[in-house]
């Protein structure tokens, strides 16, 4: 674990940057993190599945898979890939502030 | 007057709960449980078919002798549940009303979600060994599979034995080594995950036994294709990963009836419910154990043995019309079998990621956690019997607690966050 400074605002991330307390996450940080993984600009649609995201793992306990995000996100799953680059299970979970999406082990 | 209880689905969960609540009840309780056949398979079975080490016909019995005479096993299957009015409506028009429902339908296999893996090549060169059928046919193709690349894929989570896999992975090094055809067949792990362990600790104890293996790892993978005739599985992004052979772990749901009765299920037909108490979020008197609900922890069959003390605990509360008990902490352990007569044994909960120690007892073991052991597959082997024995009956197995013990592990050595 180690703290970092993210719009003004010392945070606690893990070793990959993710957050440890998804209560100290804001837009401003969402923001922030994007920028650092290479999405520039968070659009209206990055907000949809970053905040569908954040609201089920707040709900549930766990990280919705990509699956369920193209299912239930209203952005399909050809999209989420033009958003996200590379894993956008794993980058909208850092953006929105949750912890990384895991298996068991 | 006696509660009426409809527990559906008579597997491992919904065996466990009928014989506990027919334990606490008898007469005072009329508990139908419902299910589409006769046929209980032990499932952690399944991994050992396609390498010949388990007959098909010993791991299946059934499902009406595995129950307490009290409790009543109709077959049918189910079109959708009322929750509002408190009835099942079965394919067949007839209806079961209900005081408590427990839903434990566990999860279904949707090969057919993913494009073409059910399509040119399947049990040809594209297999799978999560059921029966599909293990046996495995088994036929392994046996004739001496050079190539073999590919086991793990299409995206949840699934049921999220270790399987990699169990499949290891039992295969180890059958290809048997034969002594090992050098000429590149096994790879594709997984839709960023690692084989995901978990800190266990990718620092673990994380060379793939290499030591010499299983290549493809990461972050999720298939969107399965090209049977070219050989090749294709990523949502457009990466390809060929084979000569498949080994694919197909997308998991809940139950199809789940998706057409209202608000009780997720987008995927898994149960929404309360991960501590197991009460539905869609009505007080419905709950749900095992695979069926949207636990954030892993299918197992343990979990839904450490749920049903809570369960049934919850179901008597509710109703005596007593506040429910919040006391499953998601708890599960899992043998994870790595060949030559070897497994590992992970324990772990909602909270507390899987960590070295001993168990059941934290002083005396006898099982080490986390360690390869020749004493945790005899464990695992042995486990057979406790299964028909123990946790179908619905007991609990002495020295082994519902909840998950901390004592001895190392909580320190492990940054947490919550883990799904």
């Amino acid at each position: 674990m180690s703290a970092v400074t993210y719009a003004g605002t010392t945070i606690d991330v893990d070793a990959e940057g993710f957050l440890t307390h998804p209560e100290e996450w804001n837009e401003q940080i969402a923001a922030e993190i994007a920028r650092q993984a290479g999405v520039e600009e968070l659009t209206q649609r990055h907000w949809q599945v970053v905040n569908f995201m954040r609201n089920r793992y707040l709900e549930t306990g766990s990280a919705p898979s990509i699956r369920t995000l193209g299912k239930a996100s209203g952005v399909p799953i050809k999209e989420l890939y033009e958003l996200f680059p590379k894993g956008p299970a794993k980058l909208a979970a850092k953006i929105g502030g949750i912890p990384k999406p895991r298996g068991c082990i | 007057m006696a509660h009426h209880i409809v527990i559906l689905g008579c597997g491992t969960a919904g065996t466990l709960t009928a014989n506990r609540l027919d334990r606490l009840y008898g007469d005072a309780a009329e508990i139908v449980v419902v299910d589409r056949d006769d046929r209980h398979i032990y499932q952690p079975g399944l991994l050992f078919v396609p390498f010949g080490t388990e007959e098909s016909a010993s791991i299946v019995r059934s499902r009406r002798s595995q129950l307490r005479a009290g409790v009543d096993l109709q077959t049918g299957s189910v079109d959708h549940v009322q929750s509002g009015s408190s009835e099942v409506q079965l394919a067949d028009g007839s209806t079961l009303p209900y005081d408590v429902l427990v839903i434990a339908t566990g999860a279904s296999l949707l090969p057919s979600e993913t494009e073409g893996l059910t399509g040119p090549g399947w049990r040809e060169k594209v297999f799978s060994f999560y059921s029966l059928g599909e293990a046996v046919a495995l088994r036929e193709a392994l046996r004739g599979f001496d050079r190539g690349r073999l590919v086991v894929n793990v299409c995206d989570m949840p699934i049921k034995c999220p270790v399987a896999p990699l169990e499949f992975s290891f039992l295969t090094d180890w059958h290809l080594r048997e034969r002594g055809v090992r050098e000429q067949v590149q096994i790879t792990y594709v997984t839709s995950l960023d690692g084989a362990f995901t978990k800190a600790t266990c990718n620092r104890e673990l994380s060379g036994l793939l290499a030591d293996k010499q299983i290549e790892l493809v990461t972050e993978f999720n298939t969107g294709q399965v090209d049977g005739d070219g050989g090749r599985l294709i990523s949502f992004d457009g990466r390809e990963v060929d084979f000569d052979l498949a080994v694919i772990v197909p997308l998991h749901g809940g139950s199809p009836f789940v998706l057409q009765s209202g608000d009780l299920g997720d987008e995927l037909g898994f149960v929404r419910t309360d991960p501590h108490t197991l009460q539905s979020h869609a009505a007080p008197n419905v709950f749900a154990i095992g695979d069926a609900a949207d636990f954030p922890t892993s299918k197992a069959g343990s979990a839904a043995h450490f749920q049903g003390e809570t369960l049934v605990e919850n179901i008597r509360r509710f109703l005596d019309g007593e506040e429910l008990e919040a006391s499953y902490d998601g708890h599960v352990n899992c043998f994870i079998e790595t060949g030559f007569h070897k497994a590992l044994l992970i324990d772990f909960n909602y909270e507390t990621e899987p960590l070295p120690g001993l168990y059941p007892d934290h002083r005396i073991g006898p099982l080490p956690l986390l360690r390869e052991s020749r004493r945790n597959h005899l464990a695992k082997l042995a486990f057979q019997s406790l299964y028909w024995h123990m946790l179908l009956p619905g007991r609990n197995i002495p020295g082994v607690r519902s909840q998950m013990s901390t004592a001895g592990k190392q909580l320190a050595a492990a940054p947490l966050g919550a883990s799904a």
